[in-house]
C-alpha cells in the first residue's frame, strides 16, 4: 500500500493581491472558464432531465406526445445527447480545465481556445436542441446528430485537445498525475470514435447516408456506441474522481501501482467489448463471442478503480457524516462498481437473450447514469462552488436533502426498469404445455409493466428535483459572492 | 513488471513525457477495434449473399427515410434473433445478407413495440394508414403515439434523385435510367397503393402525402426472402 508521491495540487486559493517574491512570478489559474462550465452543467443537467421525464411520462401516457416535434421517437434522443453530451460533457470540461491548470501548475494555454471550446459547445447543444425535434437524425445511437453538427463537434474538439496538449508541453511539474492519463485517454480515443462512426456521405443539409451498410454499419456503430459509454462517460470521469475524491478527502489515492494497472488494462480492453450490444444478431458469431469474453474481462480494471477510489477514503470514512462531497462521491464510485459488474453480467449470451431489448437495458444505462455520472458530477459541483466564488455553499442542509432525494429517486426508477425488464423479457418468451405462446398478443406484456413506467417517472422526477436544488444552491451560493470572484494563483520560481 | 508499476519504476518516465503517454493510449486503443473490424470488411464470407434481396424502391427509400425522421427504430427493432419464441412471434430470424442495403442499419436496441424486420405483408395497406393515424384504432390500448401528420404532410419527392445518386456511389446497385426515372416509379407506385387503399374504404386522397411512403416502405419489410421462396 505504497504512498502515491505525486502532487495534486495547489497550495495557494486566496492569492488576490498576491506578489511575488524575488525570483518567483506568480501564475493565476483560468477559473472563469471553469464557473462558465460548471453552470452550464447544472442549466443543460436540469433541461436534458426535463425531457427525460417527459419521455417517461410519454411512454405509460401516450397523450403526452405533444404533435410531431414533440413525439417521443424524436425526443428521446434529444434526452440522451442533452444528459450525455451538454449534461455530463459540461461536467467533464469544468473538472479538466480545473484539475489540468492545478495539475501541470500551469495557466490553460490559451484562453480564446478555452472560450471557443466552451461557448462552440453550447452551440452544438443548441443546434441539437433545435435539430432533433425537427427530424433530422442520422438514426444512430448518441451519434443522431447529422453532419453539418458533426463536422462542428470535430472542429470544437480539436481545437479543445490542442489546448489541452500544449497546456501539458509547458507544464511545471514534471510528472503527470493520474487524472491526466484519463483526461488524455478520453481526449484522443472520443476524436478517434466519433471520426470513425460518422463516416457518411451527405446528400442534402441536414441528410446523410453512412459509407458503411447493414452488418459492418452496426458493427462500427456499436464500436462507437459502447465506447461513447466508455471515453465519455468512463475514463473522464476516473480523472475526475481521481482529483477531485482525494481533494475532498485529504487524502492520497490508495495505490499508485492499481491505478497503472487499471488504466491500461481499460484502455486496451473496452475497445474490444463493443460487439456484446449485437448478440445472437447477424453479426458473426465470433465477433460477439470476443465482444463478450473481453467483456467480461473488464470487469476486473473497472473495479480496480472502485477499489482506488473507495480505498482512497481508509481513515476518512468518518468525514462522510459532515461532507455531502464525500457522500455523493461514494455513492457514485458505488454504483461505478455495480454498473460494471451487471455491464460484463449482460453480456454473456444466455443472460443478454433475456435482458436485451427490454428495460433491463435502460434500467443498468441508468443506474450508471444517475449514480454514477450524475452523483460524481453533483459531489464536484458541491466542493467547487464555494471554491470558485469565493464564499460559503449557501445551504449545506439543502445539499443533503438533494443528496438523499437524488438516491432514493435513483433507486426507484433502477429497481422499477429491472422488475420491467425481467418481466417482460419472461412474458415474451413463455409457452404453454401445448407449445404455444402464452401472450402472442404484444401488447399484453406492455400493459403489465405500465405501473412501472409510473413508477419510474416518480424516481426520475425525484431526481430532478434534487438537480433544481442544487440549481438553487448554485444560484443563491453564486448570488452572495464576491462581485468579482478572483481566480487562484501559485508562486512559481521564474 | 514489477520495475514497471513501483513507485519509481519505468512507468514514471513515461508519465513524464505526455506524447510518448498520448501514442502508446492510441495504439492500445486501436488494437482492439482494428482487430475485430479488419475480417468484417476484407471476408465475403460472413456476409452472404442472398440473390432475392434488391435495393429499395425509390418510394420505399423516402418511406425509410420518414422512419429514421420520426424515430421509429427507438421503439422497434428490426432484427429477428434466432430463439424459438421469437420465430413464432416474429417469423424466421434476421439473415446478414437481409440488410446489405441498409443505410443506416435499423436494428434498433430497445422493444418498447414489437420487431417489425418481418412486418411486410402482415397487414392490409389500409390497416397501417388508420394505425399510423391512431395506433389505438387498431390496437386497443397502444402506447405507440399517433403519427397522423403524415396523412396530411405532402410527399417530397424532389431529393430523391441526389440521394439515390449517394447510395449509387455507395455501393448500392441502382442504375442511371432508375435514378433518373425514380420520381416517376416513386409516384406510379404511390398511385397503385392509394387505389388499393380507397378501394378498400380507406381515405382517397393519399397518392401524394408521405404516409403512402411509410406504408410502402413498411409492407417492403421482410419480404426479399418470402420471394425467393416462391
Ligand atoms: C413509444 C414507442 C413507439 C414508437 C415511437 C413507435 N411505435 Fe410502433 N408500436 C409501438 C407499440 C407499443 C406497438 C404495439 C401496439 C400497436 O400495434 O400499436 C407498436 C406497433 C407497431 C406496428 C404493428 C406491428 C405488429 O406486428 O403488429 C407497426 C407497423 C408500427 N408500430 C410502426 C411504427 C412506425 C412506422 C413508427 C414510427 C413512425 C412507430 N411504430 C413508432 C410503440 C411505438
Ligand atoms: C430525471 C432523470 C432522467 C429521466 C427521467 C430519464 C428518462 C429516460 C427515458 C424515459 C429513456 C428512454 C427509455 C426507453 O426508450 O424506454 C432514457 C434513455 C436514456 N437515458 Fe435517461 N433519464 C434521466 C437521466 C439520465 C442521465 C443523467 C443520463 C446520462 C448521464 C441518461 C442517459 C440515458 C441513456 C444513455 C439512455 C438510452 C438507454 C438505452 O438505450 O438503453 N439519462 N432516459
Amino acid at each position: 500500500m505504497e504512498k502515491s508521491t505525486i502532487s495534486t495540487g495547489e497550495n495557494s486559493s486566496d492569492a488576490g493581491t498576491m506578489t511575488a517574491p524575488m525570483g518567483h512570478q506568480i501564475v493565476r489559474y483560468d477559473d472563469q472558464v471553469v464557473r462558465y462550465f460548471i453552470i452550464a452543467t447544472a442549466i443543460w443537467g436540469f433541461v436534458g432531465m426535463l425531457v427525460g421525464a417527459l419521455i417517461a411520462l410519454q411512454l405509460p401516457f401516450w397523450q403526452a406526445n405533444l404533435g410531431q416535434y414533440l413525439s417521443f421517437g424524436r425526443l428521446r434522443p434529444l434526452h440522451t445527447n442533452a444528459v450525455i453530451f451538454a449534461f455530463a460533457g459540461n461536467a467533464i470540461f469544468g473538472a479538466i480545465y480545473y484539475s489540468t491548470q492545478r495539475l501541470t501548475k500551469t495557466r490553460m494555454f490559451s484562453d480564446v481556445m478555452s472560450r471557443i471550446h466552451f461557448w462552440g459547445w453550447q452551440f452544438i447543444i443548441v443546434s441539437a436542441a433545435i435539430t432533433l425535434p425537427l427530424g433530422f437524425t442520422t438514426g444512430k445511437e448518441y451519434a443522431e446528430l447529422e453532419w453539418p453538427v458533426d463536422i462542428l463537434i470535430a472542429i470544437i474538439w480539436v481545437i479543445f485537445a490542442v489546448n489541452f496538449f500544449l497546456t501539458l508541453k509547458i507544464r511545471r511539474e514534471k510528472h503527470m498525475y493520474v487524472a491526466l492519463w484519463f483526461y488524455i485517454a478520453t481526449i484522443v480515443t472520443v476524436a478517434v470514435l466519433h471520426i470513425g462512426n460518422s463516416l457518411a456521405i451527405p446528400v442534402g443539409l441536414f441528410k446523410s447516408y453512412p459509407i458503411f451498410a447493414g452488418v459492418q454499419d452496426a458493427f462500427v456503430q456499436w464500436w462507437y456506441g459502447h465506447n461513447a459509454v466508455a471515453f465519455f462517460l468512463t475514463t473522464p470521469f476516473l480523472g475526475l474522481m481521481y482529483y477531485f475524491l482525494p481533494k475532498a478527502a485529504e487524502r492520497p489515492v490508495f495505490s499508485y501501482r492499481l491505478s497503472i494497472v487499471h488504466f491500461w488494462s481499460i484502455v486496451f480492453l473496452y475497445i474490444w467489448a463493443g460487439p456484446h450490444h449485437l448478440a445472437y444478431t447477424a453479426v458473426p458469431e465470433w465477433a460477439v463471442t470476443l465482444g463478450m469474453v473481453f467483456s467480461i474481462m473488464l470487469w476486473m480494471p473497472s473495479w480496480g478503480g472502485m477499489i482506488n477510489g473507495l480505498f482512497t477514503l481508509r481513515g476518512a470514512w468518518h468525514k462522510l457524516r459532515d461532507s455531502v462531497v464525500l457522500k455523493m462521491y461514494v455513492i457514485g464510485i458505488t454504483f461505478y462498481g455495480m454498473s460494471t459488474f451487471e455491464g460484463p453480467l449482460l453480456s454473456v449470451k444466455t443472460v443478454n437473450a433475456l435482458s436485451h431489448y427490454t428495460d433491463w437495458t435502460v434500467g443498468h444505462a441508468h443506474a450508471g447514469a444517475l449514480g454514477w455520472n450524475g452523483f460524481m458530477t453533483f459531489g464536484m459541483i458541491y466542493w467547487l462552488l464555494p471554491r470558485l466564488w469565493n464564499t460559503k455553499l449557501w445551504s449545506p442542509r439543502l445539499a443533503n436533502t438533494h443528496f438523499w432525494v437524488g438516491t432514493i429517486g435513483m433507486l426507484l426508477y433502477v429497481m422499477a426498469l429491472y422488475s420491467a425488464g425481467v418481466t417482460q423479457g419472461l412474458m415474451w418468451r413463455a409457452f404453454d404445455d401445448a407449445g404455444r405462446l402464452v401472450y402472442p398478443d404484444f401488447m399484453e406484456t406492455v400493459i403489465q409493466i405500465i405501473p412501472m413506467y409510473w413508477v419510474r417517472l416518480v424516481g426520475g422526477l425525484l431526481y430532478l428535483t434534487g438537480m433544481g436544488m442544487l440549481g438553487v444552491n448554485m444560484i443563491m451560493t453564486i448570488r452572495r459572492a464576491p462581485e468579482k470572484p478572483t481566480d487562484a494563483a501559485i508562486t512559481v520560481a521564474l | 513488471m514489477s520495475k514497471f508499476i513501483e513507485t519509481n519504476g519505468r512507468h514514471r518516465t513515461i508519465e513524464g513525457w505526455p506524447l510518448v503517454f498520448t501514442i502508446l493510449t492510441v495504439l492500445a486503443v486501436l488494437v482492439g477495434g482494428t482487430v475485430e473490424f479488419l475480417p468484417l470488411v476484407l471476408m465475403e464470407g460472413n456476409i452472404p449473399v442472398i440473390s432475392s434481396v434488391t435495393p429499395y424502391t425509390p418510394l420505399e427509400l423516402t418511406g425509410r427515410d420518414l422512419y429514421i425522421r420520426e424515430g421509429c427504430v427507438n421503439c422497434h427493432s428490426q432484427m429477428i434473433r434466432p430463439f424459438r419464441d421469437e420465430l413464432e412471434r416474429y417469423g424466421d430470424y434476421s439473415k446478414p445478407g437481409e440488410s446489405v442495403y441498409d443505410r443506416p442499419f435499423l436494428w434498433g436496441s430497445k422493444r418498447t413495440g414489437p420487431d417489425l424486420a418481418r412486418v411486410g405483408g402482415k397487414y392490409p395497406d389500409l390497416w397501417h394508414v388508420r394505425h399510423m393515424e391512431d395506433p389505438r384504432s387498431t390496437s386497443p390500448n397502444s402506447i405507440m403515439p399517433p403519427y397522423y401528420w403524415l396523412l396530411s404532410r405532402p410527399l417530397n419527392l424532389n431529393s430523391l434523385e441526389r440521394k439515390m445518386k449517394g447510395l449509387q456511389r455507395l455501393g448500392t446497385p441502382y442504375t442511371d435510367e432508375e435514378i433518373q426515372g425514380a420520381a416517376a416509379d416513386a409516384e406510379a407506385q404511390a398511385q397503385n397503393l392509394a387505389r388499393n387503399i380507397s378501394a378498400n374504404g380507406g381515405p382517397s386522397d393519399l397518392a401524394e402525402k408521405e404516409i403512402i411512403a411509410m406504408v410502402a416502405y413498411l409492407q417492403r419489410l421482410g419480404t426479399d426472402l418470402k420471394k425467393a421462396t416462391k
